[in-house]
């Protein structure tokens, strides 16, 4: 796999991954097609993309949270921590020990709906208390003292007296705060955050970015950040990967992309944000024309095809590879293939 | 421009129950509301949850009662009708001027009804037209919202969310209304449907002559669509400002913390850090004495926990804003090359 060049050892490199849905009444989906990833320590990558395009289901993966008419058809999640010997995810059965010894101790993950994903009837100490004295072992009372420190890290104010709060008892930006907190109990490797600021205001997602910058220079975690909002991703990613029904159209460093997106769905979708700009400069938005199309309607080639305005003779049939188009950026249309695609007999 | 609308000193209290030995507990959702709408503008409400924007739209449409204040609605120059003080019945005709485009467009259409009835019960229950005349009026709408007359016979799960809100649209449109209040009408959407609604609204204003009160948290959206902006907090009108002087030189210290909280599709304008954004809104049962943002304002100075600023012109200019050292701040702006504020010369020395 080609390797994003880059100083660190990548700690996770998701390879040619794809993700089938079954149901008994209809033909099998693939909602992720061999989708190449990689996470380096320190460092953010976003996946973004509009609704439906795959993106929770790849960060699910990672954990192997997904529902069990999900399979990981293709592909591999290798999770190399230092120092110890490279696991593949994918491998590894849903519930078994290994597994579970990752998840939520070296991969934590962030929900977008802090009110849904803690529990409505323990306490927020309680809940974060379990990670510890299910992971390292911990006494009940020293858990609860890092429960508190963290708390008070994350800056919930008060923080011993909030411990015993149920989430309830809390407002958005606090009971996300709180959430972040106990995916930090174990001191993860990598942090997927799903979501975390879109239920929030536009005050508190500030505040809420800040404390992700802030914590991951302070454990040096790789981040993965799933967003819909090109905004966000331009004030944390380091890295961002673009996903279009189930394909990643295009990938590299933010500088990168932003500066000059090279897959039409990419520059299609910077063109759909209204820029802040004086009326004078302002440009009518020029949105990309109909609607993502449903999974089972996708075609065989490029995914984009139906709503591109460059889509030519190979684009429904054939799909483009993943093609390097600057240092460590890539993207698949068939736009960017130096040799015109022979159409298959 | 005429004046189409104002809203007069509006304050909306909510009962929460009575509270031991029956003493009632209140909650003040809008204070002293002072606002106009001009015929054919864009005026944005803008604050975070639980400011009272939504509450303002449905005061205005009469949805809810005031406890005090009246709304004006001028329809034509000279004539104006206090809606506030009309009954249920009185009111009614006018709501065909004034309609309401909702935020999330899967529950705010009756999902047992196809499509046609949805956008036709309005005409029905003003009793405008019927059968041939009613058929044509509904399916010129549609069409003009970009739904094909052969879809009018579906339910509204057959279509996809930004379809859903073009329905929405339609059906505030039918009845042909001089004012239209949207609700968060583009929050609930992916951003390149988005786009295609933003775009739609702009059409359609310019088609029919359209006034728009938009309701919005997105103030990337607001400095696109707006001619002028009301910042909302706590149930005060903060700022209220034509959107360019706004966007260029904000006023009040609660219009700057918002627009630097603002996420910037750009990295190469990606600020340090964002440490001066603090606090979160109090709750509106304990309301803080005097400005109700000196709890979260870095400017803050004793005269802000004791009196309350007054709304006034700044400068004789036509923004607005309610803090008492609006003349003197330098805030800054949301724009790539706003004017230096002092605080960053402060930095460079």
């Amino acid at each position: 796999m080609p390797q994003t060049p880059m100083a660190a050892k990548p700690i996770l490199s998701i390879t040619d991954m794809s993700i089938v849905f079954t149901s008994p009444d209809e033909a099998p989906i693939e909602a992720v097609r061999q989708v190449d990833l990689t996470l380096t320590p320190g460092k953010t990558l976003a996946l973004v993309g509009e609704s439906g395009c795959g993106k929770s289901v790849t960060a699910r993966a990672v954990l192997r949270l997904l529902d069990s008419n999900a399979q990981i058809q293709r592909g591999s999640i290798s999770f190399a921590p230092p120092d110890e010997a490279p696991v593949d995810i994918a491998r590894l059965k849903q519930d078994s020990l290994p597994l579970r010894a990752i998840r939520g101790n070296q991969i934590s993950m962030i929900f977008q709906e802090p009110m849904s994903s803690l529990s409505p009837v323990h306490t927020i100490g309680d809940q974060i208390d379990e990670m510890m004295l299910l992971h390292e072992g911990l006494k009940p009372k020293a858990a609860r003292e890092r429960s508190v420190a963290l708390l008070d890290q994350v800056g919930v104010p008060g923080a011993r007296e909030r411990a015993d709060a149920y989430p309830f008892q809390l407002s958005g930006g606090l009971r996300q705060r709180a959430m972040i907190a106990m995916a930090l109990a174990c001191k993860p490797q990598i942090l997927i955050a799903d979501e975390p600021t879109t239920a929030l205001d536009v005050t508190t997602q500030a505040q809420i970015l800040d404390l992700l910058r802030q914590l991951q220079a302070d454990f040096g975690m790789a981040m993965l950040f799933i967003t819909h909002d090109l905004g966000v991703v331009a004030e944390i990613a380091d890295e961002v990967a673009v996903m279009y029904l189930g394909d990643v159209v295009e990938q590299g460093s933010v500088f990168d992309v932003f500066a000059a997106p090279k897959h039409p769905y990419t520059q299609a979708l910077m063109r759909s944000i209204p820029k802040l700009a004086r009326k004078a400069e302002r440009e009518r938005l020029s949105p990309i024309k109909g609607t993502v199309p449903a999974p089972k309607d996708r075609p065989d080639g490029c995914a984009f095809t139906s709503r591109c305005p460059h889509a030519f003779e190979p684009c429904p049939s054939v799909r483009p590879a993943r093609t390097e188009v600057g240092n460590g950026h890539h993207a698949r249309c068939h736009l960017l293939t130096p040799v015109p695609v022979e159409e298959p007999a | 421009m005429s004046r189409l609308l104002s809203v007069e000193n509006l304050s909306k209290q909510f009962t929460l129950g009575s509270g031991l030995w029956g003493k009632e507990r209140r909650l003040d959702a809008l204070t002293e509301i002072n606002l106009e709408v001009e015929a054919g503008e864009t005026l944005a409400i803008v604050g975070e949850s639980g400011c009272g924007k939504t509450t303002l739209g449905r005061c205005i449409i009469a949805a809810q009662p005031v406890t005090e204040g009246r709304v004006v609605y001028h329809p034509k120059a000279g004539q104006s009708v206090e809606l506030t003080a009309l009954s249920k019945r009185e009111i009614k005709p006018w709501r065909q001027d004034i309609r309401m485009i909702f935020q999330d467009p899967m529950s705010s259409l009756n999902p047992n009804m196809r499509v046609f009835d949805i956008v036709a019960e309005p005409l029905r229950i003003h009793k405008i037209c019927k059968r041939r005349e009613l058929e044509e009026r509904v399916i010129s709408t549609l069409e003009k919202v970009g739904i094909p007359a052969e879809a009018v016979g579906r339910f509204p799960h057959a279509f996809s969310g930004g379809q859903r809100q073009r329905i929405g649209i339609a059906r505030a449109l039918v009845l042909d209304p001089k004012l239209v209040i949207a609700d968060e009408a583009v929050s609930a959407l992916d951003v390149s449907i988005q786009a295609q609604v933003l775009n739609l609204l702009e059409d359609l204003k310019a088609e029919f002559g359209l006034t728009y009160i938009f309701i919005s948290h997105d103030l990337g959206v607001v400095n696109y669509i707006a001619d002028r902006v009301v910042v909302m907090y706590l149930g005060h009108v903060v700022e209220n400002a034509p959107t360019e002087m706004l966007f260029e030189r904000p006023r009040h210290p609660y219009t700057e913390l918002l627009l630097e909280a603002l996420p910037i599709a750009d990295p190469t304008r990606r600020k340090p850090r964002k440490s001066e954004v603090r606090g979160e809104i109090p709750y509106l049962g304990n309301r803080p004495t005097g400005c109700p943002f000196h709890t979260r304002c870095r400017y803050a100075q004793e005269i802000c926990r004791s009196d309350k600023p007054a709304l006034r012109s700044i400068n004789g200019t036509a923004q607005q804003a309610a803090c008492h050292f609006a003349e003197t701040l330098d805030l800054k702006g949301a724009y790539e090359d706003a004017g230096h504020s002092a605080r960053e010369m402060a930095h460079a020395q």
